[in-house]
C-alpha cells in the first residue's frame, strides 16, 4: 500500500446554501484498487461525500484530489473527462426506462462522441461490440434490445452497472445501490460490482445503510454521523459492536 | 475480437420498421393537411405587414370604452353562473345512473354513458349559433347553451367521483341496519360533496371563458360586443373588451382557485 | 351564556355560524345573477324553430355527404381534421421551448423565469380562440389557413402548461446518469431528458388533438375554414335538414377520433 493513494480528502467542508452542514473536516485517503464501504443513517452525508468526488456537489472548503491532482479547479471538458474517469450507480437506477437497453448501455460513452453524433445515434460498431461485453459482464447480454422497463429491479441495477463500464472507470461510486432491491437480487448486483472490483482493480465506493452487507463485502468500513467521519477501519478489525455504535449513538443524539 | 453473442432481432425490429412507418405517416399526414388547408408560409410574412397594423391599433385601447362593458361583463358572469348551475343540477341524475357503483344495470348505465357522450362532442359555439336560432339573440340562448355544455362536462366528472366512494362505510352502515337515506346522508354525501363543489367551481371557471365569446354569434354578454367592435374595425375597442375578458377571468380563476383549495 | 361558549374552543360563534354566512352569500349571488338576466325578448316562434329543427335532425339531407365538388361534408370534415392535426403539431413544437421557460428550476431563484413564463401562457390561454381566428384572417385572408394559425397560437397556452408540468414532475435521474458520466449538456437534453419526457409530450399532444378538433370545427363560424362555415350559413338561411346532416357528421368525426386517441395514449402508457 506504499503508492499514492487514489483518492485523498483534506480538511473538506461542506455547507449547504440554507447553512445545513453537510460535511464537516473529512480527511482520508483511498488505495488504488480498494472496495470501500461508507455506513451511516440517512441524512449522515454518505450521498453527499459520494457526490463530491466526481463534483456533482461542489465542497465549501478543502481538497479532494484524484490521482494526485486537486479537482476543485476543473471545468468544461476537464470536468468531464474527471467524470468519465468515475462511474456512477444510482439507487434508482436511472435509466431511460422507455429505452432500449443498448441505448441506455451505449449511453454510459457520450464523453467519446460529440454532441451531434450521440444525438443522431451514431455509436460506432466498436462501442457497440463493446456494450454487448459490458452487458456480458453483468449476465444480461440476452437483454440487449429489450425495453429498460421490462426488467426486473436488479436487472435494470446491473444495466447501469453496465452503463458506467462503457466509460472505462477507474472508479465506482455506488450511492445506494441496493436499497430498493430485495436480498435476491441485492446479492446479484453487490457481486458484480465486487467482481469488477477484483477483475479490473476498479476502486468501487459503495454507499450502504445495511451493516451485514457492509461487512461481507467491504476491504474497508467508514462511518458517517452527521456529517462527521467517526469510523475508519480496514474490514479485519471491524466488530460488530462497533458498527451498532454507528447508529445507535446517532439515535440516541436524535 | 470476434463480435460477441447477441440476442437477434426480427427484421421488423432490425430495420425499425414500426418508428420508420409512424414517421411516415405523420409526414404524409401532415403534408396532406397543409395541402388541404392551403398553408402557405410566405403569405403569412407577405401580409405580417397587416396583421402588424392590426396589433398596433389594438395596442392603443380606448380606455373611456371600459364603462360601456362593465354591464355586458357582468351579464357574462351571471349567464356562467346561471348556466353552470342547470347544467350541474341536470347532471346530478345523470352521474348518478352513469355511476357502476350504484347501477348494475348495464344497459342502463351504458346508455347513459352513450347519451353524455353525444352531448359532450357538441362545441358550446356550436350549441350557442343554434340556440340563438331558437331563442333569439339575447342572454337567454347563453344560458341554455352553457347549461348544455356544462351538462356533458360535470356529468361525466361527477360519475368519476361516485365511482371513487369508498363502499366499505356503506356497508358499515347497512350492517347497523340504516335506512338508504341516512346512507346517502351520512356515509354518500361527507364524501363526495367537496368534490362535487370544488368540479362546479372549476366548469364555472371554463364557461366563463367560454361566455364571453358566446356572444359573438349573439348570444348574450360581452361577445356581442367583441362582434360589434370587431365588424366597425374598431380595434382599440376590441383591445380594451379582450383586456377586461383576460382580467375577468383571471379574478374568477383566482377566486375559484382560492376556494377550491380550502374545499380540498 | 357568553363564557360558556368561549370555553368551548373546538367551536366557536364564527365556526358555529359559518354556515349561515355562506347561505347569505351564496343567496345573495344568485339573487343578483337572475335578477340581472333578461329573458324577455323570447321568440315567440321558439317552439316551431325547435320543432322544424328536431324535423331536420330527424331528416337530414343526405345529398350534402359527399357530391365531389369539394365543398361536401366529408371535404369538409377532413378539412376541419387537416386544420387540428396541422395546429396541434405546429403548436406541440412551439410548446416545447416555452414549457422549458415556465418550468420550474430547482437552482431558480425568486422564479423569475418560470414565472414570467407561466403569467405568458397564462395570457395565451385565455386570448380567446376566434378573436385570434379573425386577427389571422385580417392577415391571411379568410379560409382554413387562418384556422390552422389560431389553433397552433391558441394550444400553445394550454399544451405549454401541461409540459411544463410534465417536466416539473419528471424524474431526473437519467440526467444525472448522463452528467456523472462527463456529458456535455446537449448530450444530457438529448439522451437523457427528451426520451424521458416524449411520451408524456406525446399523450398531451393527442388529448389537445381531441379539443382543438372541436374548437377547428366551429373556427370555421367566423370563416377560417373547416365545416363552421356551411354550418353557421345552413342554421342563418334556417336549412335544417342541412344543419342535421352537419351536426351528424361533427358527432360522429368527434366520437371517431376521441376513441382513436384514447386507444393510442392507452398503447403508450
Amino acid at each position: 500500500m506504499e503508492e499514492a493513494p487514489i483518492i485523498s480528502f483534506k480538511h473538506v467542508n461542506k455547507i449547504y446554501s440554507n447553512g445545513t452542514v453537510g460535511l464537516k473536516d473529512i480527511n482520508f485517503e483511498i488505495p488504488q484498487g480498494q472496495f470501500l464501504v461508507v455506513v451511516g443513517l440517512s441524512g449522515a452525508g454518505k450521498s453527499t461525500l459520494l457526490r463530491t468526488i466526481n463534483r456533482m456537489h461542489e465542497i465549501t472548503s478543502g481538497e479532494i484530489k484524484i490521482d494526485g491532482e486537486p479537482i476543485q479547479t476543473y471545468k468544461g471538458q476537464a470536468l468531464r473527462l474527471l467524470r468519465r474517469k468515475i462511474g456512477m450507480i444510482f439507487q434508482g437506477f436511472n435509466l431511460v426506462n422507455r429505452s432500449s437497453v443498448e441505448r441506455n448501455v451505449l449511453s454510459g460513452r457520450v464523453s467519446y462522441y460529440p454532441t451531434w453524433k450521440t444525438l443522431c445515434g451514431l455509436f460506432t460498431q466498436a462501442d457497440r461490440e463493446m456494450a454487448v461485453r459490458s452487458l456480458q459482464r453483468v449476465n444480461l447480454a440476452d437483454k440487449l434490445y429489450t425495453r429498460a422497463d421490462e426488467l426486473s429491479g436488479g436487472q435494470q441495477q446491473r444495466v447501469a452497472i453496465a452503463r458506467t463500464l462503457m466509460q472505462e472507470p477507474k472508479i465506482i461510486l455506488a450511492d445506494e445501490p441496493v436499497a430498493s432491491l430485495d436480498p435476491l437480487t441485492t446479492k446479484a448486483v453487490m457481486d458484480t460490482l465486487q467482481r469488477l472490483n477484483r477483475e479490473d482493480n476498479i476502486t468501487v465506493i459503495v454507499n450502504l445503510h445495511s451493516v451485514p452487507l457492509a461487512r461481507q463485502y467491504a476491504d474497508r468500513i467508514i462511518g458517517l454521523q452527521a456529517g462527521q467521519l467517526v469510523y475508519d477501519r480496514p474490514i479485519s478489525e471491524v466488530t460488530e459492536a462497533d458498527l451498532n455504535d454507528i447508529y445507535v449513538t446517532e439515535a440516541v443524539q436524535a | 475480437m470476434s463480435i460477441p453473442e447477441v440476442p437477434r432481432r426480427s427484421w421488423i425490429q432490425r430495420w425499425h420498421v414500426k418508428g420508420i412507418a409512424v414517421t411516415g405517416l405523420l409526414l404524409v399526414l401532415l403534408v396532406a393537411s397543409s395541402r388541404m388547408t392551403g398553408v402557405d408560409v410566405g403569405m403569412f410574412f407577405s401580409n405580417f405587414g397587416q396583421f402588424l397594423n392590426l396589433l398596433v391599433r389594438m395596442s392603443h385601447p380606448a380606455w373611456e370604452y371600459t364603462n360601456v362593458i362593465v354591464q355586458p361583463l357582468l351579464e357574462t358572469i351571471q349567464m356562467a353562473i346561471l348556466g353552470t348551475t342547470i347544467g350541474a343540477a341536470l347532471a346530478v341524475p345523470f352521474a348518478i345512473l352513469s355511476a357502476s357503483n350504484l347501477i348494475h344495470n348495464r344497459f342502463l348505465r351504458g346508455l347513459t354513458r352513450l347519451f353524455l357522450d353525444l352531448v359532450r362532442t357538441l362545441p358550446d359555439l356550436l350549441l350557442a349559433a343554434i340556440f340563438v336560432a331558437v331563442f333569439g339573440i339575447g342572454s337567454t340562448a347563453g344560458v341554455v347553451t352553457l347549461a348544455i355544455f356544462s351538462f356533458g362536462m360535470v356529468s361525466k366528472l361527477f360519475y368519476e367521483v361516485i365511482e371513487t366512494i369508498d363502499m366499505g362505510s356503506l356497508e358499515a352502515l347497512t350492517s347497523v341496519g340504516a335506512s338508504k337515506v341516512t346512507i346517502i346522508w351520512y356515509a354518500v354525501l361527507p364524501q363526495i360533496l367537496n368534490q362535487f363543489v370544488s368540479y362546479f367551481l372549476y366548469t364555472l371557471e371554463i364557461n366563463v371563458r367560454a361566455s364571453t365569446v358566446l356572444g359573438y354569434l349573439g348570444a348574450g354578454g360581452i361577445g356581442v360586443f367583441l362582434q360589434r367592435s370587431l365588424n366597425e374595425f374598431n380595434y382599440s375597442q376590441t383591445a380594451v373588451i379582450i383586456l377586461a375578458t383576460l382580467a375577468v377571468v383571471l379574478v374568477i380563476d383566482g377566486i375559484s382557485n382560492h376556494l377550491r383549495r380550502v374545499l380540498l | 351564556m357568553i363564557t360558556t361558549l368561549i370555553e368551548k374552543p373546538s367551536r366557536s360563534i364564527w365556526q358555529r355560524w359559518r354556515w349561515l354566512l355562506w347561505v347569505v352569500v351564496i343567496g345573495a349571488l344568485y339573487d343578483w345573477t337572475i335578477s340581472g338576466l333578461k329573458f324577455t325578448g323570447l321568440q315567440e316562434s321558439a317552439g316551431v324553430v325547435s320543432r322544424s329543427i328536431m324535423a331536420g335532425l330527424v331528416h337530414p339531407q343526405w345529398s350534402y355527404v359527399y357530391d365531389g365538388s369539394g365543398e361536401d361534408l366529408v371535404s369538409l370534415i377532413l378539412q376541419t381534421l387537416a386544420i387540428a392535426f396541422l395546429g396541434t403539431i405546429v403548436s406541440a413544437v412551439i410548446s416545447v421551448p416555452f414549457a422549458f421557460w415556465a418550468a420550474r428550476g430547482d437552482h431558480e431563484r425568486f422564479f423569475v423565469r418560470s414565472g414570467s413564463g407561466k403569467v405568458v401562457l397564462t395570457l395565451i390561454r385565455t386570448f380567446p380562440e376566434i378573436v385570434l381566428a379573425i386577427m389571422f384572417i385580417k392577415a391571411v385572408g379568410p379560409g382554413s389557413y387562418a384556422g390552422v394559425l389560431a389553433v397552433s397560437i391558441h394550444s400553445i397556452g394550454m399544451l405549454g402548461k401541461l409540459f411544463s408540468e410534465a417536466i416539473e414532475n419528471m424524474n431526473r435521474g437519467p440526467e444525472e446518469a448522463i452528467v456523472s458520466a462527463g456529458g456535455r449538456s446537449g448530450q444530457v437534453f438529448g439522451l437523457a431528458t427528451l426520451p424521458t419526457i416524449m411520451p408524456e409530450f406525446f399523450s398531451y399532444t393527442l388529448y389537445r388533438f381531441e379539443i382543438a378538433v372541436r374548437s377547428a370545427s366551429i373556427l370555421g363560424m367566423v370563416g377560417a375554414g373547416g365545416i363552421g362555415t356551411p354550418m353557421i350559413f345552413a342554421i342563418q338561411t334556417r336549412n335544417w335538414p342541412k344543419v342535421g346532416i352537419i351536426l351528424l357528421g361533427i358527432v360522429i368525426m368527434v366520437l371517431l377520433i376521441d376513441s382513436l386517441s384514447e386507444q393510442l395514449r392507452k398503447r403508450l402508457i
